[in-house]
């Protein structure tokens, strides 16, 4: 599967020929034909009256859409045949850090599935949807006892979202004890969705910067904390993949200004079981549900960012909040059980008068939860505690391996300290030993069937190559990238010209990348 | 451009912006290092003929894939011409950005402003 | 050890021989002592995939679902069916298990599927440009305020009381984060009276169909909003495109919406996706992902997500929003729906339901204690008024087993026993004719019991 030999000319087409090759790159409306279809409508058995006597003309457009006319045969060949086109977590190993790209247990779908929690409709009276509240309750429970804070929302859709949550909780806070705060603290070692999302809420980013050892610089911290800073957005540990060791003083400076402490949860794979944020002082933490807990990313999403707060931004969660009510809900239809037995019930409440309001309709992404919940329970106390165990062992152990002679002088560890859950390597040697960057070390990778880790964050650290393992991987699997790095590396003494011009091995080469954003394409012409 | 060049004709800002002074009009552009740091660029938005151009304040971005960098005034000026060539050949900013990469030139308000910028050895001795 | 880890013991004595340490616990040295958790987390023990199986089977079992009742329930999410192909490609793991396509190379499915997706998304609304997906339709209607503030720096938001009441909520919060007014324009005979416009106007947002089902005059509606210079943004169910006057002809902004009834399921709200579509001039300024075509170093053509220097990973602070996670399969998935119902398809689906519609608004408007709420064309769902409290009809309904709608009280309390009626196609004629026969029956005994209250 190697791609990349010796020869300029054999470089050029690495990838093997298969007959019909070709007819893989085309998109559903090139194979589109008038006349094919794969929808049947049902026969119409009320009056056909005429559309215009229903809709006048004036509301109708004066052409249908133009959407693709396939039969359902050629919808399954294009769509699996495109599938083959991506890499997977389900193929290979994903160390792409920040993102925890750990295993999506397959029972979930099973689950999810169930027409009790996929064909209930989102305004069904709560009565009838007894199910679905308790499960979301019992996760709101859970969830909080991991981040050591009481108070759960699950609505926000994602992270960012999440955070989004987070900012506004924090100025509705200050707002509410007669304060106006505009500033929010935020490590330049953050992950991009942080500054974003301030500035999304109305506020203002303020950068705190790092020490030589990887962790929030306390006097930067202390010079920038003044009393008009809302808020300190932290990860921990950060996205270097190390504990802020300081975040003890960092809640004392923080709390002593009268500013919330806000934590990012991307990274909570690394502590689950072991410390909890809500213990560190923090007084609002997000979750990543599509990280630490298994929802697949689906490419690109659906996620889930709920968040955890202190009794002080309780008042201020969104709203409706899951709820568990004491005694008998009130009388109810059909299904026999209106509650869990023992006298209560579970609802969403409204009555909110201090609530910062909606983020998105209904309650969140419930089939999310579902999945998120399932894993909860099939790992249990023990299970999560050791999910983090494991995810620091394999991740200390893959640093361990690739700081041996003939990887270490190309690519260092950022900071000589034991990581966390993930860690940070430097190609700055590389790139001025080999004139190899991060960048070509990635496209490398591609060819040897691998995801590369994340490149170029975090921004502090030069040709940054951000590796998390997870702790779904098998020690093999570990021996095995670092013996793919070291092989790479190699290949770059001898000739570094084969990273430079990598891919090979993969359906599409280097794309150009400048030509998309200067003229884009953003849909086929018709 | 390949090679790190700082025109010794030109004045310069610690932004890395250059002004060439034309008696009382100015023309502004990024140096060869801003173009180096940001990569190829991909998009430039320039500012309305007619507007007004503070020194130190930034006018406008240019956009590479992988950044967004705001460009600054080095001198106070109303903008008299923008660059045309851009807005289809935003390139030329990377291949030639003291020549064809120019973005914009200006009516200076106050010349005496150029006191302030630095020579081309100055503004090298900077990015040491 | 659980099932989804395989470090065995002597794994682990081997790493941790590597590692130079003794223990696990000596990995979690950082951590200082006082932080470190004393007791094991009260999250109960690890459960066989079996228990965990019957238990979330259990719960499911207390919920009553569309297939446990006949449902017309709609407001904003809609019981339609969706075609087998779809679970058979999205639960691909290669769909399943990928992260964000930030190496295209090895990404090209989800980048196809992205550009596909757009495509069909600017077909239905009429628009040039469409993102890759945003997370649900109320989060999208804030996300377009975000892009009209940040275009025009007014400080107003003039919005449709006929947009669906999350959606107003979720620009609500944002609003006041933005410090901006928002001004609701009432309904008037079920549509929207536009109240005058002037330049503090930012952006004017109206639905189409509105929430009580009528369709609007989109065309007037962002005529006005430009004359006044501020952007116009409608918030659109995707299917009555299929018919209806598109965002774009009407001279739309933004459009956006809620993308559940595109083969994404009920999943008691979510997850589904939203979708954002606008005009070139604003290409720069939208939020979340967009797959570009381009081509790669041997000429072949291939996609990339392009403009990445408007999201958060690179702009930060100044990004067009904070979106990174989005609803990439959901979106998936409808524009596999799309295509299975295809340039024909969709319109035949979108009369059947224009015709089942009128049909059970006729039915309902003839039972004695039903009026219609406004007399509006409609599409698929209708808004009716009863002679008699909404909520006991609705729980006499349901004895006989029906869902007759969404009880209208709850967010318009002008219309304190307004019922809304959802209609797919998945609602027979029969089913209509059961609905209007519960309905009647319910009605009239709710009436009577309440003629026999003594005063």
């Amino acid at each position: 599967m190697i791609g990349g030999p010796q020869s300029t000319a054999q470089r050029s087409r690495g990838r093997a020929a298969v007959i019909g090759a070709a007819d893989d790159e085309l998109t559903i409306y090139e194979r589109s034909k008038p006349g094919r279809r794969a929808f049947v409508a049902p026969a119409l058995d009320v009056p056909e009256r005429p559309i215009d006597e229903l809709l006048p003309r004036q509301l109708l457009r004066v052409a249908p859409p133009r959407l693709p006319e396939v039969s359902e045969p050629e919808i399954v060949r294009h769509y699996n045949r495109l599938s083959k086109r991506n890499f997977d977590l389900d193929t290979g190993f994903y160390p792409l850090g920040s993102c925890t790209m750990k295993h999506n247990p397959k029972m979930h779908e099973r689950v999810a599935a169930l027409p009790g929690h996929a064909k209930l409709h989102p305004l069904q009276d709560p009565r009838f949807a007894q199910g679905a509240l308790e499960l979301m309750w019992r996760l709101q429970e859970a969830l909080g006892e991991i981040a050591g804070l009481r108070h759960v929302s699950l609505q926000p859709s994602a992270g960012s979202h999440g955070e989004l949550a987070g900012v506004l909780l924090t100025r509705a806070y200050h707002e509410d004890r007669g304060e106006r705060r505009n500033k929010v603290l935020t490590p330049d070692t953050a992950h991009g969705t942080n500054p974003a999302t301030v500035t999304m809420a109305g506020c203002d980013v303020v950068k705190v910067s790092t020490d030589a050892r990887g962790n929030v610089d306390l006097d930067d911290l202390r010079a920038k904390a003044t009393e008009d800073v809302a808020c300190l957005m932290l990860t921990n540990p950060s996205t270097l993949g190390l504990f802020e060791t300081g975040i003890e003083q960092i809640e004392r400076i923080v709390h002593g200004v009268g500013a919330t402490l806000y934590y990012d949860g991307a990274n909570l794979n690394a502590i689950m079981g072991i410390c909890r944020p809500g213990d560190m002082g923090f007084d609002i933490v997000h979750f990543n549900l599509h990280k630490s807990f298994t929802q697949p990313h689906g490419g690109g999403g659906p996620g889930a960012g709920p968040i955890a707060v202190a009794d002080r931004i309780e008042p201020f969660l969104p709203r409706p909040q899951v709820v568990r009510r004491e005694g008998d809900p009130p009388a109810n239809g059909r299904r026999a059980d209106g509650g869990g037995g023992g006298g209560h019930f579970y609802d969403l409440d409204y009555d909110r008068p201090r609530s910062i309001g909606r983020l998105r309709g209904f309650q969140g992404n419930y089939g999310v939860f579902v999945r998120s919940y399932a894993y909860i329970r099939s790992l249990g106390a023990a299970g999560l505690r050791e999910v983090s165990e494991v995810a620091v062992l394999n991740a200390n152990y893959l640093l361990a391996r690739l700081q041996r002679e003939g990887v270490l002088e190309y690519l260092p560890a950022a900071h000589e300290r034991m990581c966390m859950h993930e860690f940070v390597l430097s190609g700055a040697p590389m790139k001025r030993l080999l004139g190899v960057k991060t960048f070509d070390l990635a496209k490398r990778l591609l060819d040897h069937g691998v995801h590369p880790p994340t490149v170029y964050f975090p921004l502090i650290v030069e040709e940054a190559l951000l590796v998390e393992p997870t702790e779904t991987e098998t020690k093999e699997t570990l021996d095995r990238f670092a013996e793919i790095i070291e092989e790479i590396l190699r290949e770059a003494r001898e000739d570094p010209e084969v990273a430079r011009q990598a891919p090979y091995a993969t359906p599409v080469r280097r794309l150009d990348e400048a030509a998309a954003a200067r003229h884009p394409v953003v849909r086929q012409p018709l | 451009m390949a090679d790190a060049s700082y025109p010794d004709d030109l004045l310069y800002h610690p932004e890395h912006d250059w002004a060439r002074v034309e008696g009382e009009e100015a023309t502004f552009g990024i140096t060869w290092y801003a173009q180096d740091q940001l990569g190829e660029v991909v998009f430039f938005d320039p500012p309305a003929i007619g507007g007004q151009l503070k020194q130190n304040e930034a006018y406008t971005e240019v956009e590479s894939v992988k950044a967004v960098s705001d460009v600054f005034a080095p001198l106070t000026g109303e903008v008299v011409a923008i660059n045309d060539l851009l807005s289809d050949k935003p390139e030329t900013i990377n291949s030639d950005p003291y020549g064809d990469g120019w973005l914009v030139r200006v009516r200076l308000s106050d010349p005496s402003e150029t006191e302030s910028l630095l020579s081309a050895a100055a503004y090298e001795a900077t990015l040491a | 050890m659980s099932r989804y880890t395989s470090a065995t013991d002597a794994d682990r004595a081997e790493m941790l021989h590597t590692i130079g340490v003794g223990s696990i616990e000596e990995l979690f040295a950082d951590v200082p002592a006082g932080l470190r958790m004393q007791r094991a987390l009260a999250c109960g023990p690890g459960l066989a995939e079996q228990e965990v199986f019957e238990e979330l089977r259990a719960l499911a079992a207390r919920n009553v679902c569309t297939e446990d009742e006949l449902s017309f329930l709609g407001a904003g999410m809609y019981d339609h069916y969706i075609p087998s192909v779809i679970d058979s490609i999205i639960l691909r793991s290669e769909y399943l298990t990928p992260y964000t396509p930030y190496q295209p190379e090895i990404s090209q499915g989800g980048l196809q599927a992205m550009f596909e997706y757009q495509t069909a998304i600017c077909e239905l609304t009429g628009l040039p440009v469409s993102n890759a997906s945003l997370y649900e339709g109320p989060s999208a209607v804030a996300a377009a305020g975000y892009v009209a503030k940040v275009h025009n720096d007014r400080r107003r938001f003039v919005i449709s009381r006929g947009v669906h009441p999350h959606s107003r909520e979720a620009l609500a919060t944002l609003a006041h984060a933005w410090e901006m007014e928002l001004v609701e324009a009432p309904l008037h005979e079920g549509v929207t009276q536009l109240p005058a416009l002037d330049d503090r106007v930012s952006a004017v947002v109206v639905q189409q169909p509105n929430f009580l089902g009528a369709v609007e005059d989109v065309a007037t509606i962002a005529s006005a909003a430009r004359a006044a210079g501020a952007l116009a943004v409608c918030a659109c169910d995707p299917l009555p495109l299929a018919l209806l006057k598109t965002p774009g002809e009407c001279g739309i902004d933004i459009a956006i919406g809620e993308g559940q009834t595109l083969g994404n399921r009920l999943d008691f709200g979510g997850p589904s996706f939203g979708f954002f579509a606008t005009s070139h001039a604003l290409l720069r300024r939208i939020p979340g992902r967009i797959a570009g075509e381009t081509h790669d170093a041997d000429g072949r053509r291939g996609f990339v997500l392009t403009l990445q220097t408007r999201e958060q990973h690179i702009r930060r602070e100044k990004a067009t929003s904070n979106i990174c996670t989005a609803q990439a399969l959901n979106a998936l998935a409808g524009v596999i729906y799309l295509s299975w119902l295809g340039a024909r398809g969709i319109v035949e689906l979108v009369e059947l339901m224009l015709r089942r519609t009128a049909y059970a608004r006729e039915r309902l408007r003839a039972i004695e204690g039903v009026t219609l709420l406004h007399e509006q064309p409609v599409v698929r769902e209708f808004a009716v008024a009863l002679a008699a409290p909404a909520q006991a009809v609705i729980a006499r309904c349901r004895e006989q087993g029906v869902n007759p709608g969404y009880e209208l009280g709850r967010e318009y309390p002008e219309h304190p026993d307004g019922l809304l009626v959802a209609i797919t196609e998945q609602r027979t004629k029969a089913d209509i004719d059961r609905l209007a026969e519960v309905l009647a029956s319910a009605l009239a005994a709710e009436r009577q019991a309440y003629a026999e209250v003594p005063a």
